[in-house]
Order: structure tokens, then sequence, then C-alpha cells
């Protein structure tokens, strides 16, 4: 019973995954024009669901290293799960691109501390694994594309603009798909991952095997329908909010994020692709004269991230807490669970955000940019 | 608490290599093709010895165009590469 629950919640998850983290790869190109929103989520979409069959590494990973495994129960991952959720609603409703592998860590953090007390969490690891690379990779990231820009405006500007536009539009499209790929090989393995494990705790699979092949099935065909769907609020911040994007500066953008989580994935470092992402487009912003970047929408950024761990942590924790008490707990944290996903989804129908008007900003942050400049 | 810093450092650099490297690469193709457009259109006399570059016909300009391209996807190639295996 708990084990199904734990695998429906998982997939649930991977859903929530996929449209919070479309922006990642597409939000440049849709602003850009270069793709339009639909055809933009197809591509993401399809090639998540590919990334998910290409490797099974980062699922192997994912189950070992931050919390000590042997004392992880099913309820536990279940409440892990319920925070991991919760956060990814939350964020989304504020259109705020947050980590879902952060609120993933931290849900999972925070069930196993009440379920097995703060020695069963690996704190070391926890920084070198979590924090360290939180700060930065984006940074990393965000460097490349400024630098990446500045050189593209300066080479170019001696040529035809159409041309060049017109360029950079095709270039965008091979590396928007890039970053999906990559994105598909590292997200919808962290629920592989989950489900995984949740089966050879619950002695459904022996130790040590990998992922059987409906798992990664239905994690890869759960994360490439989220992202389908797409979370247009988020898209519409990095695509709009954070600056005003040309084609340039979206290649650049969406190279610098690919070349950063494939180099860090190959040197085995995890890393959250939408941090990346946002530090590039943050770069890609700054790199071009004259181009104004709000960074006052960096400081909501920056506090969301902050705040993703631990948020995630203590809804976890409860419910790893009430589920632990049995089948009751269960039902009781997935019926709140599922009301509050319920309340923010009507919240979020006040005012949508499709992919008819993803590209109107409706109300611009009222300091513009000289002010923060 | 151990980190590795040479790794974090290695990853820097290729990812910063990698990164400049296809922007920079597909920007000078993006300007050998707008030789072909006859490319004279946003300010020719800015920057000092870019009027040979300008100066290109449109076959060495294609020619140069193609050469970034290939360079560029054999870059893009490896990292398909990389994720594949």
């Amino acid at each position: 019973m708990i084990v199904i629950a734990v695998v429906v919640t998982a997939l649930v998850f991977d859903f929530t995954n996929g449209f919070h983290d479309t922006a990642n790869a597409m939000a440049t190109s849709i602003a850009t024009g270069a793709l339009r929103p639909k055809v933009a989520v197809t591509i993401a979409g399809v090639l998540n669901l590919v990334g998910a069959f290409l490797s099974v590494e980062v699922a192997k990973t994912i189950s070992s290293g931050l919390v000590d495994d042997t004392k992880v129960t099913p309820a536990v991952i279940f409440g892990g799960l319920v925070g991991a959720i919760l956060w990814n609603m939350l964020t989304w409703l504020f259109g705020l691109p947050s980590s879902s592998s952060h609120a993933l860590f931290g849900g999972l953090i925070g069930a196993t501390w009440v379920a097995a007390g703060a020695d069963a969490v690996k704190f070391g690891a926890v920084v070198t694994k979590i924090l360290l690379p939180a700060v930065i990779s984006p940074i990393l990231a965000g460097l490349i594309a400024l630098a990446a820009t500045y050189l593209a405006y300066r080479i170019t500007a001696r040529g035809d603009q159409a041309t060049v536009s017109k360029g950079f539009k095709y270039g965008q499209i091979v590396s928007a798909s890039m970053v999906a790929l990559a994105h598909g090989t590292n997200d919808a393995q962290k629920t592989m991952g989950i489900i995984t494990l949740t089966l050879i705790t619950a002695g459904a699979l022996p130790s040590g095997s990998g992922p059987p092949f409906w798992v990664i099935m239905s994690a890869g065909l759960a994360i490439a329908l989220g992202t389908y769907l797409g979370g247009w609020r988020i898209i519409q911040t990095l695509g709009k909010r954070v600056s005003e994007i040309q084609t340039p500066q979206g290649f650049a953008a969406e190279a610098s994020s690919a070349a950063v989580i494939l180099a860090s994935s190959h040197g085995g470092f995890a890393l959250s692709t939408t941090q990346v992402a946002t530090g590039s487009i943050f770069g890609a912003g700054a790199g071009r004269r004259l181009a104004s970047v709000q960074w006052g929408v960096a400081g909501q950024m920056a506090l969301a991230w902050l705040l993703t761990l631990p948020a995630a942590a203590i809804v976890g924790a409860l419910a790893a807490w009430a589920s632990s008490s049995g089948t009751f707990g269960t039902v009781v944290v997935a019926i709140v669970a599922i009301a509050v996903i319920a309340g923010i989804y009507a919240a979020s129908k006040r005012q949508p955000v499709t992919a008819d008007n993803v590209n109107d900003v409706p109300a611009p942050t009222p300091a513009p940019a000289p002010a923060a400049a | 608490m151990h980190i590795n810093w040479g790794a974090l450092l290695v990853v820097a650099i290729v990812s910063f290599g990698s990164a400049v490297g296809v922007v920079v690469l597909i920007a000078f193709a993006l300007l050998g093709l707008s030789a072909r457009a006859g490319g004279t259109a946003a300010g020719g006399t800015a920057v000092a010895g870019g009027g040979s570059r300008l100066g290109l016909s449109p076959a060495a300009g294609t020619f140069v165009a193609a050469l970034c391209l290939l360079a560029a996807a054999v870059i893009v190639g490896y990292g398909l590469w990389i994720i594949i295996s």
C-alpha cells in the first residue's frame, strides 16, 4: 500500500519537476521568438523522454550519499516527496525558478531527520554536494554567458544584422534542445532513483539493482508530460522579466547552460539545472551593452533558492512524521497535500499565464533598471 | 568534508572553453555568411582590422562559415557523445 503511494507520489513529483523546469531550456527561445511556445514545449518534452533513456548513472547516485539509506523507510520517502511537491507548486504560483532538486533533497533530509534522527543526515555531504555547487554553478554559468554574449555582439557588430539575428535563431533551436536533453538525463533519473530505492527497501527488487524498464518509462513519461504542459509562469519570469533577451543572448545563455550542466555531471558534481539556467540568463542579460537587467528579480530568486531546502525539509518532516504513524496517517497526509495543491491551482487561475500570453508582461516591476543599476 | 577543487577547476575551464568557443565560432560563421548578404549594414568602420573581414568575397565568406560551423558541430557532437555514453 505505502509502496504504491510512494510510486504515485514520485511520479507526481516528476511531473511538477517537468513543468517547473521547461523554462530552463526554453524560456529564452520562446522570448526571442526562435521557437513558438507550443513547438518549444513539445521539443522539450520529447527530448526529456529521450534523455530519460540515455543513462541511469544519476539514478544510482541519488539513493546514496545524502542520508543513511539503511534508515530510510517508504513512509520517509513519501514524506520527502510531499514536501518537494508542495514547494514546487508554491514557487510555480509565484513564477520563481527554484530548484526541483533542492526541493527533493530538502524534503528527504527533513523526513529522514524526524524519522531516524539527525545522525541519519550526512551534513558534510549536504554542504559539498548541494550548497557549494548551488553557490558556484550559477555564478560560473553567469560569467560564461556574460563573456560569450559580449564576444558574440563584438564579433557580429560588423556583420549583416538580419543574417546574424536569423543565424542565432537557428542556433538557439539546437542549443535549447541540448539543454532539454541534458535536463532529461539529469532530472528524470532523480525520480527513477527514488522509485527504485523504494522498491528495494520494500523487498520487491534485489539490493543494488538498477531501475526496471517500467520505472524508466513511467518516469520519462511523467517528466515529459509535465514539460509539455509547460510552467508558463516561470517561462515568463526567465524569458521576459529578467532582461529583454535577443537571439545572440539566448544562444549564449543556452550554450553556457548546456556546457556547465554537461561538464559538471561528467565531473561528478550534482547541480541544479534551474540555477545554472538562471545564472546564464542573468549573465547574458548583463553581457549586452546598455541592456538592463532587473536585479530586483534576481533578489527574489536568490531568496527562493535560500528557502527551498529548509522549507521543503520542514514540510517533508511534518509529512513523514504523520505518515510514519501508519496507513491512516499516510491517507491524511495525501488528502491534505491534494487539498493544498488544488488550492494553489485555483489561485493560479486568477491570473493565468498560458502559451498565448507568455510573452506579454502584464506589470513590469515598478522601478526599471536605471535605479537598480 | 572533502572538496575536490581540482576537478571543480577543470569543470569550470572546460565549460567556459566549450561554451565561449561555440558561441565565438557561430558568431564568426554568421560574419562569414554576412558577406553573402553584402554585409556592410552596420557600421563597417567601427573597429580597426575589421575591414579585411568585411572585404571577404561571398565564396570566401561561405567557406569561413562552413569551417566554423563544422568546428562548432564537432564540439556539440562531443557534448552529445558525453551524454549518451
